[in-house]
């Protein structure tokens, strides 16, 4: 049955949030025109009461799109085409925002509560209510838009997530049959999706595209009311909060790239990656031009600009990775919906709109001809804010090459530019010098800023000197215990080096600044915390990038009679089933596919599951069990948590030495997307290693057995069984056959056969049984061995049996390995930046929300001590 | 002279150098033959090709090869281009799984020699993120 209620309620909610969002603009503009202190609060209470109408309606879409995903109504082609009956709600909770339209809601959601926050929250500076979400509201009405679903002749507006699939697709023949057929299962959340971080990676990123409206937003009211000057206070910790949160949204994306793909990194400079970091930089530029104004008075139109900039390269962001631009330079951006205009008209109106008033306003921005000196910590903060621009600028100017091929497309010049071949190193080259500079710039602003007495040369050297000699000193150390071999890697790239030291020195400064700082006030040390969190970040990548080492290079001495002799990278090892290979430091051996199972602690070996008609479901030939304990017992029907998805295991030994560990690197051969390969990772200390595997033989595919061979058998006999030996110990009746309900009157023998392999002894158990008076035989299969043995036939007269094998190629699997020296340095690094930032947002929230007059000057005080 | 102005002069100057660097770094997409002309004047940069798999009147696959026995490091492929040309494309690299499946195939690499050696392989699937059909099993109630 089709119930087209709860979309109509959907959509219904759509219109309604959009037409509440350009009441509540129109209103808020109107507010805005109004004298501050005015009497008259009518506009403002309407645009209130707009506002909070469109949130309502906002919460209600939501409400209604998961409903449809979790009640599985696969009349809706959102939830057909992006979810399925298996999966568990968190899943569904991702498969909400894998479609555009739900991404789109879930911005729409994160500006709702931001501006719930700023009407609320901003109580004490009220004038900047009405401007500032005139903004919101503005911004609203063109996202609710993307979602709207209206089409007025040829003009498509939005894309509705409640469209039903016999109107999504008119023409199947199913629809002409029944029109209100309904699916009985979608088609499923992207596998590669399912993962953890897949559900906390887009909201919080999501979390971060809508903060970035909240300094833009007080940056236009500024303009647009003629205040220039006092928006930096309130519109600072929003900036942090904003750059704090799309950084640790971008670095959670890495980390599902670093576990999930097979790419090999966390960081592919993938266009969709890049289109997150160009904003990131320059918000980071912004709140650097930010903070010097709120101290030193200079940099305001710099803070203009950047805070500008970085929110319409948010706009670009969504141009560039939803309007299918990318579409042959990308392999995770969205298709074209159709919305490629309406999103070209959401970033023009945004870009004109804030150019011009910037360019109207321009004169009347006070700035200060006073000149900075060379030992003026805001000076130093200046060119690193340029230098973060800088590298952004890089990065935008490559990734906008599909752009350019479009553009001139347009007006009809042919261009067949492409992006660089080779990107990693393209952007690298750029980049890496980048990260020398803001860590040296990092260093040395920090240690102007917070230096005391005179700025001069002297009390400059008295702040670096210990900074600096501790960096010398750990740099060589560290250099010369690399070349000792003390470390895993050999550091001689003197490009490396430079970076080694410009980071350890930005960590060292900034400690001092810390433990300066930790008997005046350690609230006040948030920048250097970050600093040094960026730091740290910075000899991560290095690290884990520059020194990253596939250790599963072809080590098996093979001639190669191919056409190139050439250095060509043999990254990838052959593994055939239980049969150890060398590979660097290491014995790996592959040792069978394995599932997990609702309930069991580990993954379970397959050839213990028998599968049913039921995919979800399997029915244990053995006791399963973890340790000792047992889970299941023999004939129990267990619960597949993901049938698709197969983990092989990879026992890795140590040649010299001890160390044993098992990894179980995970593949699903889906039918949509060919081999979606997932690493697993052994975390040590020093270095993660990293395999997954690359092929494996087609699951899908029959296998190929041999001839079937006969041998005819008394108990005890002893037989040869494709080169293995095996004993056939004899039969016995059994009760019950996995996957068969025996009747009264059925009869089912196994025959028990125990061969003897290469690691191990293997019982085989086929079964021969008599149902309804018909010979059924159940095979048994012994992966390992590549062996197939049915119970043929029972000669009872003369007590002799008949068993037939066939026999196939062994199971393998192609692996790739390798190993990322302290990565575990990003990923820290990342977590103290964000601790950084928190206690920046912390400060500044309290020295700009609070209006005690007293305060900001009390504040500069600590800040020039 | 203003510090500043300087530092802006500095700025700019940068960014320029950026541009010019990253529009020599830029890549192209070519066609076969003048992918073999570029190698034959001896120029070995990168290039991007978009083509199509060789494929027979049945619509079978030909000219495509990877034993992972033999080597699991060597795949090969005939690729055509869009002008009509087949070429030879060796990739160091196991086979991508959905490979037979894709619609469009687009390689990075530069011809070595008679064939051209890819280093990166980007498969066009028809349906790889939307489902265009409802499948006949799931219709068939």
């Amino acid at each position: 049955m089709i119930n087209t209620l709860i979309g109509d309620i959907g959509h219904a909610s759509v219109i309604v949030a959009f037409v509440a969002a350009i009441v509540s603009s129109y209103a808020y503009f109107m507010a805005s025109r109004t004298k501050a202190g005015a009497a008259d609060n009518s506009w403002r209470n309407m645009a209130r009461g707009a506002f909070y109408v469109h949130a309502a309606a906002v919460l209600l879409v939501i409400f209604a799109l998961f409903n449809i995903i979790y009640e599985h109504r696969y009349e809706y082609y959102y939830a057909w085409s992006h979810s399925s009956n298996h999966l568990p709600v968190y899943y569904m909770i991702s498969c909400f925002w894998e479609g555009q339209e739900g991404s789109f809601l879930l911005w729409i959601f994160w500006h709702v509560m931001l501006g719930v926050a700023l009407i609320n929250g901003g109580r004490k500076n009220k004038e900047w209510e009405a401007p500032v979400m005139a903004m919101f509201s503005f911004v609203q009405l063109f996202l609710t838009s993307m979602i709207l679903g209206v089409v007025i002749g040829d003009l498509k507006i939005g894309s509705s997530p409640f469209i039903l699939m016999r109107d999504f697709m008119p023409d199947a023949p199913v629809f002409a049959m029944d029109p209100n057929f309904v699916p009985q299962d979608g088609t499923g959340l992207n596998p590669l999706l399912q993962n953890y971080w897949m559900v906390i990676h887009p909201p919080t990123l999501f979390l971060g595209f809508a903060a970035t409206l909240v300094p833009f937003a007080f940056a236009m009211a500024a303009l647009w009311k003629g205040k220039f000057v006092e928006w930096v206070k309130p519109a600072l910790p929003w900036a942090l909060f904003a750059a704090v949160v799309l950084g640790v949204g971008t670095v959670m994306g890495a980390y599902w790239a670093y576990e999930t793909l097979n790419f090999g990194g966390y960081w592919n400079w993938d266009p969709v990656e890049n289109a997150v970091y160009i904003p990131w930089l320059v918000l980071v530029g912004g709140i650097h031009t930010m903070i010097a104004y709120r101290r030193g008075k200079q940099g305001l139109k710099a803070s203009y600009i950047l805070v500008i900039a970085s929110f319409i390269l948010i706009l670009y962001a969504t141009f560039l990775t939803r309007s299918g631009i990318l579409g042959n330079a990308s392999v995770h951006s969205f298709t074209d919906l159709g919305l490629s205009g309406q999103l070209f008209a959401y970033l023009a109106a945004f870009a004109v709109l804030a150019v011009g008033l910037l360019v109207y306003r321009w004169k009347r921005i006070p700035t200060t001809e006073k000149e900075l000196s060379t030992y003026n910590g805001e000076f130093w903060v200046f060119i690193g804010a340029a230098v973060l621009c800088l590298a952004g600028f890089q990065v935008l100017a490559t990734t906008s090459i599909p752009v350019y091929n479009s553009f001139l497309g347009f007006i009809g010049i042919e261009s067949n530019a492409a992006l660089p071949a080779d990107q990693i190193e393209h952007y690298t080259k750029f980049q890496l010098w980048a990260g020398v500079g803001i860590a040296i710039l990092s260093g040395i602003g920090q240690l102007l800023w917070w230096s005391k007495g005179e700025k001069t040369r002297n009390t400059f050297i008295d702040a670096i000197m210990l900074p600096g000699m501790l960096t010398l000193l750990f740099a060589s150390l560290i250099i010369v215990l690399s070349k000792m071999g003390m470390l895993s890697e050999t550091i001689d790239n003197p490009v490396y080096i430079t970076l080694l030291v410009a980071a350890l020195f930005a960590v060292f400064a900034n400690l001092s600044i810390i433990l300066n700082l930790i008997h005046k006030k350690v609230t006040l040390s948030g920048g250097a915390v970050s600093h040094i969190g960026i730091a740290l970040m910075l000899i991560g990548i290095l690290f884990s990038s520059g020194y990253s080492n596939i250790i599963s290079q072809n080590t098996s001495g093979m001639v190669y009679s191919r056409e190139f002799p050439d250095d060509i990278n043999r990254d990838n090892v052959l593994l055939w089933r239980n049969t150890p290979v060398d590979m660097d430091k290491y014995t790996v051996s592959y040792h069978g596919q394995f599932q997990e199972v609702d309930g069991v602690p580990e993954y379970v070996n397959k050839e213990l599951l028998f599968p049913t008609m039921d995919p979800y479901k399997a029915i244990a030939r053995g006791d399963i069990k973890v340790g000792d304990k047992v889970y299941f017992k023999t004939g129990d029907t267990l619960d597949l948590e993901s049938p698709e998805n197969t983990y092989y295991q990879v026992l890795y030994k140590e040649r010299e030495g001890d160390d044993e560990f098992t990894l179980y690197p995970r593949a699903q051969v889906n039918p949509n997307m060919g081999l979606l390969a997932s690493p697993d990772i052994k975390h040590f200390a020093d270095k993660d290693l990293y395999s997954h595997v690359s092929s494996v033989p087609d699951p899908n595919e029959e296998k190929d057995w041999g001839d079937l061979q006969e041998f005819d058998v008394a108990a005890g006999d002893t037989i040869i069984l494709n080169d293995y030996v095996a004993v056939f110990n004899g039969i016995e009746r059994i009760d019950q056959v996995p996957g068969v309900v025996l009747a009264e009157g059925d009869v089912a023998v196994q025959a028990d056969l125990k061969i003897m392999g290469e690691r191990k002894d293997y019982h085989a158990h086929p079964v021969l049984m008599i149902k309804d008076q018909m010979m059924g035989r159940v095979p048994e299969e012994v992966a390992d061995l590549g062996l197939r043995i049915t119970f043929m036939n029972i000669d009872t007269q003369n007590n002799r049996f008949k068993i037939g094998v066939n026999a196939t190629q062994k199971d393998y699997i192609i692996l790739k390995a390798m190993e990322k020296p302290f990565v575990n340095i990003l990923w820290i690094g990342t977590i103290v930046m964000s601790i950084g930032f928190v206690m920046a947002i912390v400060r500044r929230k309290r020295e700009g929300g609070t209006p005690r007059p007293a305060a900001p000057k009390k504040t500069r005080e600590v800040q020039t001590a | 002279m203003k510090k500043s102005h300087i530092i802006g002069i500095i700025v700019i100057a940068l960014a320029i150098g950026i541009i010019m660097s990253s529009a020599g770094d830029a890549s192209t997409y070519v066609s076969f033959g003048e992918a073999i002309e570029r190698a034959e004047s001896g120029n070995d940069t990168k290039v991007h090709v978009v083509g199509r798999l060789k494929k027979d009147a049945q619509g079978h696959i030909v000219g495509m090869n990877y034993d992972p026995l033999v080597d699991p490091n060597y795949f090969t492929f005939t690729l055509v281009d869009t002008n009509r040309v087949e070429q030879q494309v060796v990739y160091f690299n196991p086979k991508p799984q959905d490979f037979e499946r894709s619609e469009q195939v687009v390689i990075t690499g530069s011809m070595q020699k008679n064939v051209f050696v890819a280093d990166k392989i980007l498969l066009k699937c028809p349906s790889k993120y939307v489902e265009k059909e409802v499948q006949q099993n799931t219709a068939s109630l």
